[in-house]
């Protein structure tokens, strides 16, 4: 598996690299507002779009490099926490009230390192020990915004919080809103596809496959590690920021444990072997939500989404990814081996 | 092949995504009412009884309202702000409601005023939700609340522990949020001005299990503890506070001493005996007009014996609604302006009494104080002691006054 293409005596085009079926996609998501309400727009397309920006940074780390995780949330709440913190809000706590360009960056990049340190922490177990560390900074900081006040407003976290307007655009309209979280959804699924077949992808792959031989060859296998939840927490971080444009709001509750399994769902019911699987997860996971309670009424709704995600993992452990695969071979087999 | 099959597929997708968009045509026979319930995490039960509350108000009215049919649209959230907001955009931007009651719990309706504020054309109610700043500060002026507030449910409390109970030292320990902060503030901004003390304030996130170091920083000589628990929290606070061998007796909040404790197992029930507690509603209030709506509300399914609070705040503001709407004939089409004036001038008579509005559309209504009493058969009830009569939302304090003593919180008010 590499990135050179097999025909060595001419360089592929642009448009041939990045594919028919993703230019077909593209066109699609480009043109979705032309036959979308509003809502469609931003409670469909918009938090889709965000929340398989969360389950990609899950599936970095769980398809590339064996890690799964349950703190993505955390990661994304600490740059939705930033933003309202170091920008501005209505709840009288804080709110420093610095540029959309100041704060974005920085809560980015605030993400980025809290990743790094929890992957320092816990890169050293592996399987269910990951996951129950994570598991625990993720409970530790819903714990602790849940009571600081000085810093995080307790309960009641903080409201009011705008999305930035500038060239003349609210970027928390339906349109610009949707645009924006496609931008960034496709800089970093590209990000993440080019990655994993870089040399530093491919390390992290054979580091997942067998650690210890890449050990005894004299990779730095931590390094590769914390270096893949730093990549992972700077897409956590950018969800985050466009999570709380969304909500406009950033609560406890953003960063529950119960979050934190939806996360978890989304990759699992897409699929983590390609980077579009998240998107598909959080797609189905967004429609269940939203609509499940018009399906089977108030009081059974929570079962159906429940039944939807086990009858999906049932049929296929590679989420439905993996369904694709099975209807049609080679459909979702394609781009992740390019040259098999 | 490949290609084709993918954008088959793709389109598939896509058409499958639009759909429900170009489906939605409002029918002008219907009146669609927007109903925000927690119907997940750990207030289920409040909010399916605020259902049910919601829906006798309809049924009362034959699910009509000024001869169009009433179309009722459920919204679920799980008691957190942020899922209450997307519930509520659910309801109004895509089911697209005029009018919506909802919702519950405390942050949520603080949450759901901040939206109001974003969507003028739409009429919100509130449903059960009791946080002060909710109405207090920086109202919308589309938010309406015919439920009385967490500060108002405990007018009349402070004084009766003082005066009748004799208590002048009261330790408090309430869940750390909004809801819990209001109802604490409503106590002692009477029970200080009496002259009692609060010597020690505890704040316990909702949930918690362990109250072993709440219970050790309680002085041990205070007359009596403030309790404002719910549910869960307040059965294993009280077991815990017991078998730590606490003794002193107990004031409780609205929702402490509901049904949910009262009928819990154990020595609490011996405790429980004899409790002050204040609210909207009494169990033993025995007028024709709650009669007559328990037997309503007991047509619900799946109701309890008697309606909740929750039940009883839905109802109040669904009932408001449906009088409000038949009084303009139905017509919502000017952004619901005149049916924010016809809610503004409205006098509701409910079963706890009548119920108007003031400038910040927050209720005035009657608050009930009452005391866990046993029946014949051994089970718990809160009996009814007095009645205060149209609480307004500053406890009969002049406005500048109430306002000067500051804005509700952790640390607000204090008298040690």
């Amino acid at each position: 598996m590499t990135l050179v293409a097999t025909d060595r005596t001419r360089t592929p085009g642009l448009l041939e690299r990045i594919g028919a079926p993703h230019l077909a996609l593209g066109a699609l998501l480009l043109l979705y507002p032309a036959i979308a309400s509003d809502f469609f727009l931003t409670q469909i397309g918009g938090f889709s779009l965000l929340m398989g920006l969360l389950g990609l940074s899950l599936m970095l780390l769980a398809g590339y490099g064996g890690m799964v995780s349950l703190a993505q949330i955390t990661i994304a709440g600490v740059a939705a926490y930033s933003v309202a913190i170091f920008g501005e809000n209505n709840t009288g706590v804080l709110g420093l009230g610095w540029p959309w360009w100041l704060t974005v960056p920085l809560a980015v990049g605030l993400a980025g390192i809290v990743s790094a340190l929890i992957g320092a922490i816990s890169v050293r177990t592996e399987g269910i020990y990951t996951i129950m560390i994570t598991l625990a900074i993720a409970t530790g900081f819903y714990y602790f915004t849940n009571q600081n006040y000085a810093i995080f407003n307790g309960h009641s976290g903080f409201a009011g919080i705008k999305a930035p307007v500038f060239w003349g655009i609210n970027w928390r309209d339906p349109l610009p809103f949707y645009y924006l979280c496609l931008a960034v959804a496709v800089v970093c699924y590209a990000a993440v596809l080019y990655g994993a077949r870089s040399t530093f992808g491919l390390t992290l792959q054979a580091v997942r496959d067998n650690q210890r031989r890449m050990r005894a060859i004299g990779y730095d296998v931590t390094a590769h590690k914390v270096f893949a939840w730093f990549l992972a927490g700077i897409i956590a971080g950018l969800a985050g920021v466009l999570l709380v444009w969304f909500n406009g709001r950033v609560s406890p509750g953003t960063v529950s444990v119960q979050a934190a399994i939806s996360v978890l769902v989304i990759a699992v019911v897409g699929g983590l072997r390609h980077p579009i699987g998240p998107f598909l997860g959080a797609l189905i996971y967004v429609m269940l939500e939203v609509f499940a309670i018009d399906l089977v009424g108030a009081e059974r709704f929570n079962t159906l989404i429940g039944l939807v995600f086990l009858l999906i993992v049932f049929v296929s452990p590679d989420g439905i990814l993996g369904l694709l695969r099975q209807i049609g071979p080679g459909l979702a087999d394609k781009p992740l081996r390019p040259d098999d | 092949m490949q290609l084709h099959r993918r954008t088959v597929l793709a389109l598939a997708l896509a058409t499958g995504l639009a759909a429900p968009s170009v489906a939605i045509a409002q029918d002008s026979d219907t009146i669609k009412i927007g109903v925000l319930a927690t119907l997940e995490g750990a207030f289920t039960v409040l909010g399916e009884d605020g259902l049910r509350g919601a829906m006798t108000a309809v049924d009362e009215n034959n699910g009509e309202v000024a001869g169009k049919k009433i179309e009722i649209v459920r919204g679920s959230s799980d008691a957190s702000p942020d899922s209450a907001v997307q519930a509520a955009r659910k309801l109004v931007e895509q089911e697209g409601v005029k009018v919506l009651v909802g919702p519950l719990s405390g942050d949520e309706g603080i949450a759901i005023k901040e939206y109001a504020k974003t969507q003028p054309d739409v009429t919100f109610l509130n449903g059960t939700s009791a946080a002060q700043d909710t109405t207090l500060r920086e109202p919308a002026e589309n938010f309406f609340r015919f439920s009385t507030d967490g500060a108002q449910w405990m007018a009349g409390l402070g004084e009766y522990a003082f005066n009748e109970k004799g208590y002048r030292n009261v330790a408090t320990v309430a869940e750390d949020y909004s809801f819990p902060y209001t109802q604490v503030f409503g106590f002692m901004a009477e029970f200080c001005k009496e002259g009692g003390k609060v010597p020690s304030k505890s704040w316990v996130p909702i949930g918690n299990k362990d109250y072993s170091s709440v219970i050790a920083t309680i002085p041990a000589d205070v007359d009596a503890i403030y309790v404002a628990l719910g549910g869960a929290d307040a059965v294993n606070f009280l077991s815990q506070y017991q078998q730590a061998g606490g003794t002193a007796p107990l004031i409780g909040g609205s929702i402490t001493v509901d049904q949910t404790v009262l009928t819990s197992k154990g020595r609490i029930h011996d405790i429980l005996i004899g409790t002050p507690s204040a609210g909207p509603i009494a169990d033993s209030l025995d007028t024709p007009a709650w009669n007559a709506f328990v037997e309503d509300y007991k047509k619900q399914d799946g109701a309890f014996p008697s309606p909740s609070l929750f039940a009883h705040g839905y109802y109040v503001n669904m009932k408001a609604l449906l009088a409000a709407l038949e009084e303009v004939n139905g017509d919502v089409s000017d952004g619901g302006e005149k049916l924010r004036a016809a809610l503004s001038d409205l006098t509701v008579d409910t079963p706890t009494g009548e119920v108007s509005v003031d400038d910040n559309r927050n209720a005035i209504a009657n608050i009930y104080i009452t005391e866990v009493a046993e029946r014949e058969d051994g089970t718990l009830y809160n009996k009814l002691v007095e009645t205060v009569e149209q609480v307004n939302q500053t406890l009969g304090i002049p406005q500048d006054e109430f306002m000067a003593l500051g804005q509700v919180s952790r640390d607000n008010p204090s008298c040690e």
